[in-house]
């Protein structure tokens, strides 16, 4: 079982930083939900306070991982040019895509969203995470604060969702592929 | 975590500029797409193209309008709703700025 470097990177990004990052949506909708209702001056909110607030940075942090790897290691390797008289793309995703018509639209359309409504998540949810250190528990005392955090907490949701989708069907029509050769399993 | 409640101004600074560093967001990929040359002038990182300009610019725009909100609004209370709105209303122009079918409409193309 092998797998290229290019590949390899492509799955971190992708399934590691992002899927995680998604899957840790609905449960911070939970977190920021919960500390609203409990509010302030709670026994219990103190800890659960403290475990929400990793929570909450680990995301951020996925999100930064996720658009950072994106942007300045997987899309150089998409984007790149291939030398004159290439008959053979593979290697070149966005030239492949737009050498017909029925595919140009994943790299018009869908890339050229992607890249740039990623970029919406790290942002909001990095307000969001410091929002909820700063505030914590307080945060049943501030309606409109909540109301907008989970507000922008759903608009990160769509810009991933939106990203993530694209990406994996990029990676369907148009892999990232090369680099060295990665063994991760010989099967005899 | 100190139980005094706390004034609405730093949560309403790092909410608004959320909204600035969007809309700049999605201003920035707009102009990057429209004019060849602002296009070209995003461009700080050659392998990523206009892309590395956009977003870095977008968020020096996020991080250094919170910086001066934050300062402006430390330990003051604000009028949330008129923020949020401000906040909401600048998160989806910029969101609708990336959309591509969007930016060519406003090209006319």
């Amino acid at each position: 079982m092998e797998i290229t470097y290019r590949d390899l990177i492509t799955v971190l990004h992708g399934m590691g930083f992002g899927t995680l990052f998604m899957l840790a949506f609905s449960g911070a909708i939970g977190v920021i939900y919960t500390t609203a209702v409990v509010g302030p001056g709670s026994q219990t909110s103190r800890w659960n306070a403290r475990m929400f607030r990793f929570y909450l940075i680990s995301m951020a942090v996925l999100a930064w991982l996720t658009v950072l790897s994106g942007a300045y290691i997987i899309y150089p390797w998409y984007r790149a040019v291939a030398p004159a008289g290439t008959t053979d793309l593979s290697g070149f995703p966005r030239q492949l895509l737009l050498s017909s018509p029925h595919t140009a639209g994943w790299h018009e359309l869908g890339m050229e969203w992607k890249e740039h409504i990623a970029w919406f998540t790290p942002i909001t949810m990095t307000m969001v995470a410091y929002v909820f250190l700063k505030y914590g528990p307080q945060l049943a005392l501030h309606r409109h604060m909540r109301n907008a955090v989970l507000g922008f907490t759903a608009v990160a949701f769509f810009a991933t969702a939106v990203s993530g989708g694209v990406g994996a069907f990029l990676n369907k029509v148009a892999p990232v592929r090369g680099g060295a050769d990665i063994i991760l399993l010989r099967v005899q | 975590m100190d139980d005094r409640p706390l004034t609405n101004g730093p949560g309403g600074a790092a909410i608004l500029a959320a909204g600035i560093g969007a809309l700049a967001l999605g201003v920035f990929a707009f102009a990057g797409d429209a004019v060849h040359w602002i296009g070209r002038a995003f461009s700080i990182w050659p392998p990523s193209g206009a892309l590395s300009g956009v977003t870095t610019a977008a968020i020096a725009v996020w991080l250094g309008s919170w910086y001066w909100l934050a300062r402006r609004w430390r330990g003051r209370t604000v009028a949330l709703a008129w923020v949020n709105s401000a906040a909401f209303v600048m998160l989806l122009t910029g969101l609708l700025l990336t959309f591509p079918p969007f930016m060519d409409f406003l090209q006319g193309k």
